[in-house]
């Protein structure tokens, strides 16, 4: 009986693995969860939250275009994201218009223009799954084109994890001391892209930028060490995909925001329960707290 | 150790100006420094203190001027590791999960390859610069759980750590502990015997006497260069902070 097996544990999680939509679904999203968990911590960090959801906002059109003309879509999506980041910046030091507000205006206006660009073009774009995502319907190629970039970003965080880290504590010293800022901003920025691409395919565009930060914050939350605060991050990110998708295939959710939904509730429970910066500071009642 | 050349100038800064977008931060500035001099840059808020040590550290470009560190230009003074910024405990985020430790350990970034994996040789570095500040109980105790005066002290090791000859500080006395003021103020004497320069900004005027063998007073431009005696007086500060009297600044015992 369905409502039998439904109740053991062990087929809770083992009935889904039979689909092979399942298996693609739950590998492909720890994936994306680890790469976007681990550019979280920088982003967190960095205090590039509203950055996080302007470029993988204006990423929209730049999907939409390389669909349409049969190119990789992360290749579209990678120059949009970037060229939302020079327009911003171009905008930010060409006028008296504070820095929020242009940001918000250009990511808007990229993102309407991928909208628009949608109903023109009427090819077989699925909008639905580009705004909220489809880690249940990952083609082949999507998932060639997945794994490429995420080991890409992954190598090139784990190259210059170190500078990174100094560019979002101290960006003078790192250039007083030689280091290229400009390159390093840069390389946080393609990163930034590269991870919104990836990430979008879990949970869409428009919640893409959960991935970007909720995990990075919940990890803030509970160490004061920037490699643990990494590897709680991509942790978090993970374990929340897998709640997520499951969650959706037992109760017929939408995946992608259960995925972000997961990590909400992670968030949240730090925010209550982390030994040290939560709310009721659980180690108070364990060790007694200085 | 590199022998030193008392005679030639660290630092020589010539007609600098900087601008922020078409806005003006700081103009026909000059500055001269030898090795072993303890100079004292002093203004109010937005003078341009900021704006010179940016300067000076390359993380702003100068639109006019020249800027010479030990004769090269601000690039290759970069890339030798000349110069050490210690900022303001406003100026960096305390609550950065980052340890005593690997903020010291930042000194040495520079000189390291591009993974930044400490040598036996950068250990020891840091290892001795966190023993000179005093913080040795503290390795790994995060910056977030730090004093005011930890904290500066912390960036002061960095700063040894770096082994640069030249250290900008940034208000290196403000909100600190006596204990710590005691401290910097020993290595400030050690640091001049060794024959390092430092430029400092202070508001405190009792420190510029007691340390600064020159002044420098700015109010986006300089108002007045030299040594201490000469040039510290009442009508000098006065015109630097635009016409407010000294005794104000100065508490009316003085």
């Amino acid at each position: 009986m369905e409502f039998c097996s439904f109740l053991t544990l062990d087929s809770f999680i083992t009935d889904p693995l039979t689909h092979d939509f399942m298996r693609k679904a739950l590998l492909m999203s720890s994936l994306v969860a680890a790469v976007c968990g681990f550019l979280s911590s920088y982003l967190t960090l960095k205090g590039w939250a509203l950055m996080g959801d302007a470029v993988s906002h204006s990423v929209m059109p730049g999907v939409v275009v390389a669909y349409a003309l049969g190119l990789p879509f992360s290749l579209g999506a990678f120059i949009f994201g970037v060229g939302s980041v020079a327009l911003i910046g171009f905008i930010k030091q060409k006028s008296r218009v504070k820095e929020d507000t242009v940001i918000g205006l250009v990511f808007t206006g990229f993102f309407a223009l991928g909208i628009v660009l949608v109903s023109k073009i009427k090819s077989n774009i699925d909008l639905h799954s580009i705004l909220f995502g489809s880690p249940l319907g990952i083609s082949l190629s999507d998932v060639k084109q997945t794994i490429l970039i995420s080991l890409l970003v992954v190598i090139l965080l784990s190259i210059f994890r170190k500078d990174l880290m100094l560019y979002c504590f101290d960006p003078r010293h790192a250039k007083t001391v030689g280091i290229n800022v400009f390159f390093l901003h840069y390389l946080l920025l393609t990163c930034l892209s590269l991870a919104a691409v990836v990430g979008l395919q879990s949970v869409g565009i428009i919640l893409v930028v959960a991935m970007l930060i909720t995990p990075g914050a919940t990890a803030y939350l509970l160490t004061d060490k920037f490699d643990n605060m990494t590897l709680i991050s991509v942790l978090s990110a993970i374990i929340s995909s897998l709640i997520g998708i499951y969650v959706s295939f037992w109760f017929d959710l939408e995946t992608g925001g259960s995925i972000v939904l997961a990590q909400t509730f992670i968030f949240l429970f730090a925010f209550l329960f982390a030994p040290r910066y939560g709310i009721f500071k659980l180690r108070k009642l364990f060790v007694g707290y200085k | 150790m590199e022998t030193i050349n008392y005679q030639n100038f660290r630092i020589e800064a010539e007609n600098i100006c900087v601008d922020y977008n078409g806005k003006v931060a700081l103009y026909d500035a000059n500055l001269r420094l030898k090795p072993g001099q303890i100079c004292g840059l002093v203004g109010m808020n937005g003078a341009g203190k900021t704006t010179f040590f940016n300067a000076l550290t390359g993380f702003v470009n100068i639109s006019k001027g020249k800027i010479r560190i030990n004769g090269e230009s601000v690039r290759s003074a970069q890339k030798d590791q000349t110069i050490a910024y210690v900022p303001q405990n406003e100026g960096i985020d305390s609550q950065f999960p980052i340890s005593v430790w690997d903020v010291v350990m930042m000194g040495r970034y520079g000189s390291m390859n591009i993974f930044r994996s400490p040598r036996e040789s950068d250990v020891q570095a840091v290892k001795d610069a966190i023993e000179r500040v005093d913080l040795t109980d503290h390795l790994s105790t995060p910056i977030g759980n730090l004093s005011g005066g930890q904290r500066k002290r912390t960036f002061l090791a960095r700063a040894i750590a770096q082994r640069a000859s030249i250290l900008l500080l940034d208000e290196p006395f403000s909100g600190v502990d006596i204990r710590t003021e005691k401290l910097i103020s020993e290595l400030f004497i050690q640091f001049k015997n060794e024959g390092k320069t430092i430029l400092l900004s202070t508001h405190d005027m009792i420190h510029v006497r007691e340390f600064c063998d020159l002044v420098l007073l700015i109010n986006k431009t300089v108002v007045a260069y030299g040594e201490t005696s000469e040039v510290f007086t009442p009508e000098n500060i006065t015109t630097t902070f635009g016409g407010i009297s000294p005794d104000f600044l100065f508490g009316p015992e003085s």
